[in-house]
């Protein structure tokens, strides 16, 4: 198979691979970029671990072919610091335990920043339908509606 | 309530409070490494075969294309594991269950193994595997494979636990018995007696990442593996076993755990992927699909059991039976011994027997679930307990109250208990405002208890202070929800030194003894308490340093707050020396200061939880909303109360997925037909409430601060509290789990239908 060259920006930085035709966005993330922090849960787009922002849209990565993204932005969970500066929703999260084994954890945060990039003050209900997109079996989801309620707060400066 | 919580007499400085754990960091910047995260070079991927049949003889394998396909570096079956297991009877099911050995028994079972360049190579190869399988009649249904003319897996399962042994094969592989007293003696002085059977269907733990690892096995029979698992050195032993290798040579690192919930305490492809690396001389990283997840990893039983219940019309339950059908997939289980050691564990019973028959069928094997097999017996005698109490018209908790064990209590299945924590859960159920918060139209409310033993088991733990005075602690226990910052909480509170200079990792197997793995609840009881003695341990080498530092015999000094002090004016006037100074000595006084232990920790303290919902009946579609929760469980001592709250929250997230709508699906051929997320869905963000707890903490004796296992029996009320809760929101009985919404309308249906012709 033939690979497709690709020039992209990640987090960022400009970023080049070669990939094949029918190779998903993740896979390039994870295997030709180390980028490792974007999971593998399911494959399908079903489990939203994979999350990632292409052009400031949420979608999942694994969904999402490494061929398409040539001049596109990506963000991935490696670039939400800014540097040694945690982003709020990174600090709630252990601040509130909203997190248990950790492996959904990346893509909640991602998607948790695009809510609330849409939407600064969501209701519970918002932020639960927001997120129904991830799953997490440990937590039963309490403690991370709390973390991105004090997180949207806090960057609302309430 | 006057609960002695501090029975110790000790007063806790740092334990009980909620510092940041220490694994945080990594887990919100991606950068924790899991299973499937870390690569070695010259690394090769593998893929397993597996079986499209729910039951086939393998007349034949051709591998000699595949072997053939450029970047196929290895293509193992069951010819490279030959059976190594010496007549170990669990081990050789394990083995089976690797790779099928002239048989496949699930849909899903591997047959054929390859490790190539790249997973497209690997993906290719696996087509051109040619297997010949003679297609065999099979039974997927619990009740179906216990009926006389169905299919029989095994030509040589012959009843267990019955006399006389039967002398024909079936595939019910084990009866247990359970219980005191007379029942039939008991049901004649009931006024009141109600029996139904109940039917559960299989779910999954459902852990977000799937089975992975990377293994690299040379042909000296030296290895390492890093792999994603509740119990490395179990994994190491199971590993070694299967492939005749050295334990000691076999070296595993556990990664972090991407969930487990039981399905992680079973070996899957990890000896494939092992055998593969060794046949190719190169690391071997084997990742499971999701799909492969389903099919073949860890599912929990599914269940049929009958349940049998008498009581007086003053509320005292005179009898009580239950007989238990689960089915463990193609092998002997413990399951459903397991649901029938815990079924009555609640209550204080004078005549009590249960049954359990583990049965055979042609499903992936059945793996360990939170609190395995707990949740479907108290499903169904929860139920029946809260129809008995409606029927003689006492309120369900009262009635429960009425019967529950307590210290003293011969408990169903064996055992006298000690202080137990189930009659104060109820007493905070009938305090809690959620029982008196009003109901509207279509909602119902339900309660439950539930019991899991809890477990201890091996334990090996190190402990060493640094020369700047900061503390390592090793662990050989998985951390699957936090247990880092346990340890580290409770190493602080020993030593005197704050939180933040202790870091708690989870050692692999070269650099401790042997641990079990991280189930029956038992990282914070048991790691817990070899982390208490281990600091004591140290703690005397502290001592004894200090002593010779200000030369006066050791037992003039004592430790108090992170120092070394003289015991008292005899002893000398010396100005305390803290650790700090007295590990920067270290290398003047001894060298290195550390305590170890290594133990079988046993005491573990039994768990109860009351839980209480409330639902709301959509009676045009059948769907159920959770519209509150409330977990009330015994912890015996929080050590880090947030990571508590979480297993509490958790198991009871889980509990409502399989209440209303986690279900395996066969079809007719015997195959899977929803082994994905989007047709095996669990709860998402928006199904569920937020899920409140109230922590009690009844010490368990047999640990130095109370501590009682609290991470399994969170899942086991769930079911029987939302039954409940919807079958008084319905207004009729449900009896079969999930209560999805087809299930619903039909019992609405039924109900409807038998009114009409009462009318």
């Amino acid at each position: 198979m033939a690979g497709v060259h690709v020039s992209t920006t990640v987090n960022g930085d400009p970023a080049e691979f070669v990939c094949d035709p029918d190779e998903p966005l993740l896979d390039v993330l994870r295997n030709r970029l180390g980028l490792t922090g974007a999971k593998e849960g399911c494959g399908t787009g079903d489990c939203g671990a994979c999350s990632v922002t292409v052009d400031g849209e949420l979608v999942c990565s694994c969904l999402v072919l490494g061929a398409e993204v040539e001049g596109r932005k990506i963000e991935t969970i490696e670039g939400m610091a800014d540097g040694d500066k945690l982003h709020p929703l990174q600090r709630k999260f252990i601040e509130h335990a909203a997190l248990q084994c950790g492996i959904c954890t990346p893509g909640f945060l991602i998607a948790a920043r695009a809510l609330l990039k849409k939407n600064a003050n969501p209701t519970e209900e918002e932020i639960r339908f927001g997120l129904a997109g991830n799953l997490c079996r440990c937590t039963g989801y309490d403690k991370i509606v709390r973390a991105v309620q004090d997180a949207a707060r806090e960057m609302r400066g309430a | 309530m006057a609960y002695d919580t501090n029975f110790t007499g000790q007063k806790f400085k740092v334990v009980g409070t909620r510092p940041l754990r220490p694994d945080g960091l990594d887990k919100v910047t991606g950068r924790a490494r899991y299973g499937a995260d870390v690569s070695a070079p010259g690394q090769l991927v593998g893929r397993v075969l597996r079986s499209p049949h729910a039951h086939a003889k393998i007349v034949k394998i051709d591998t000699s294309k595949a072997e053939k396909l450029p970047g196929v570096k290895a293509v193992i079956t069951s010819a490279d594991l030959p059976d190594l297991t010496n007549g170990d009877a669990g081990m050789y099911d394990i083995l089976v269950n690797c790779m099928a050995r002239g048989k496949a028994l699930y849909d899903g079972h591997a047959v054929a193994a390859v490790a190539a360049v790249d997973a497209a190579t690997a993906r290719k190869a696996l087509k051109l595997i040619n297997v010949e399988y003679k297609i065999l009649p099979h039974v997927t249904d619990v009740d179906e494979a216990v009926k006389p003319g169905a299919p029989v897996l095994h030509s040589k399962m012959f009843t267990d636990g019955v006399e006389p042994k039967p002398t024909k094969a079936s595939n019910v592989a084990k009866r247990t018995e359970f219980g005191h007293g007379d029942v039939e003696k008991g049901f004649k002085e009931a006024d009141v007696i109600v029996e139904r059977s109940f039917k559960t269907e299989q779910t999954h733990q459902g852990y977000i990442e799937p089975h992975a690892c990377l293994a690299n096995l040379g042909s000296d029979g030296q290895g390492e593996m890093w792999v994603c698992t509740q119990g490395h050195f179990v994994y190491r032993n199971t590993c070694a076993t299967l492939l005749g290798l050295d334990a000691a040579k076999l070296r595993v690192t556990a990664s972090e755990i991407g969930g487990g919930f039981g399905g992680k305490t079973h070996v899957w492809a990890e000896p494939l992927a092992l055998a593969l690396s060794r046949k190719a001389n190169r690391p071997v990283k084997l990742v499971m699909t999701r799909d492969e997840v389903f099919k073949a990893s860890g599912p929990t039983s599914s269940t049929s059991i009958d349940v049998k219940i008498g009581a007086t019309k003053d509320g005292r339950i005179t009898a009580a039976t239950a007989t238990l059908r689960y089915q463990g997939g193609p092998f002997l289980g413990m399951w459903a011994e397991l649901g029938a050691m815990t079924s009555y564990a609640c209550y204080d019973l004078k005549n009590v027997k249960t049954v359990g028959y583990e049965v055979v069928v042609n499903r992936p094997k059945v793996a360990a679930y939170r609190a395995p097999s707990a949740p479907m017996a108290a499903f169904a005698v929860e139920s029946v307990v809260d129809e008995l109490a409606h029927k003689i018209g006492m309120d369900a908790v009262a009635f429960r109250i009425k019967n529950a064990a307590k210290e003293g209590t011969k408990s169903s299945y064996g055992p006298t208990y000690g202080p137990i924590g189930i009659g104060p859960t109820l007493e905070a159920a009938k305090n809690h405002p959620h029982m008196k918060a009003p109901l509207k139209k279509n909602q119902g409310r339900g309660m439950a208890c539930g019991f899991w033993f809890n477990f201890g088991g091996q334990t090996s733990t190190s402990l060493n202070v640094t020369p700047d005075g900061s503390v390592n602690v090793s662990v050989g226990t998985i951390d699957v929800g936090g247990s880092r910052a346990s340890m580290a909480l409770i190493a602080a509170e020993e030593l005197g030194v704050p939180y933040e200079n202790v870091r708690c990792v989870v050692a692999d197997t070269s650099s401790l003894g042997h641990n079990d793995m991280s189930d029956g609840s038992r990282v914070t009881f048991s790691s817990g308490m070899n982390t208490v003695i281990a600091a004591r341990n140290a703690k005397k080498v502290l001592i004894q340093r200090a002593a010779k530092m200000w030369d006066i015999p050791e037992e003039a000094v004592t430790w108090e707050d992170g120092h070394a002090k003289p015991a008292g004016a005899n002893a000398g006037n010396f100005p305390p020396l803290s650790l700090k100074e007295i590990a920067a000595a270290a290398g003047n006084t001894g060298g290195p200061i550390a305590g170890h232990n290594e133990f079988v920790a046993d005491g573990a303290g039994v768990s109860f939880a009351t839980h209480i919902c409330d639902v709301e009946l959509d009676p045009e579609t059948g769907a159920t909303k959770i519209i509150r929760y409330t977990v009330i469980q015994d912890a015996g001592k929080a050590i880090h109360p947030s990571y508590v709250e979480g297993q509490y929250q958790g198991g009871a997230a889980q509990g409502i997925g399989w209440a209303l709508n986690e279900e395996y699906v066969y079809g007719k051929d015997g195959r899977l037909q929803n082994a994905g997320y989007l047709d095996y869905r669990i709860p998402v963000c928006s199904d569920l409430p937020m899920i409140d707890t109230v922590i009690l903490e009844i010490p368990n004796p047999n640990h130095p601060y109370g501590v009682r296992g609290v991470g399994e029996t969170s899942i086991v009320p769930p079911l029987a509290a939302i039954a409940n809760a919807v079958s008084n929101a319905a207004g009729v009985r449900m009896t079969h789990i999930p209560m999805s919404p087809p299930r619903i309308l039909k019992a609405l249906d039924d109900q409807a239908k038998t009114k009409a012709k009462a009318a």
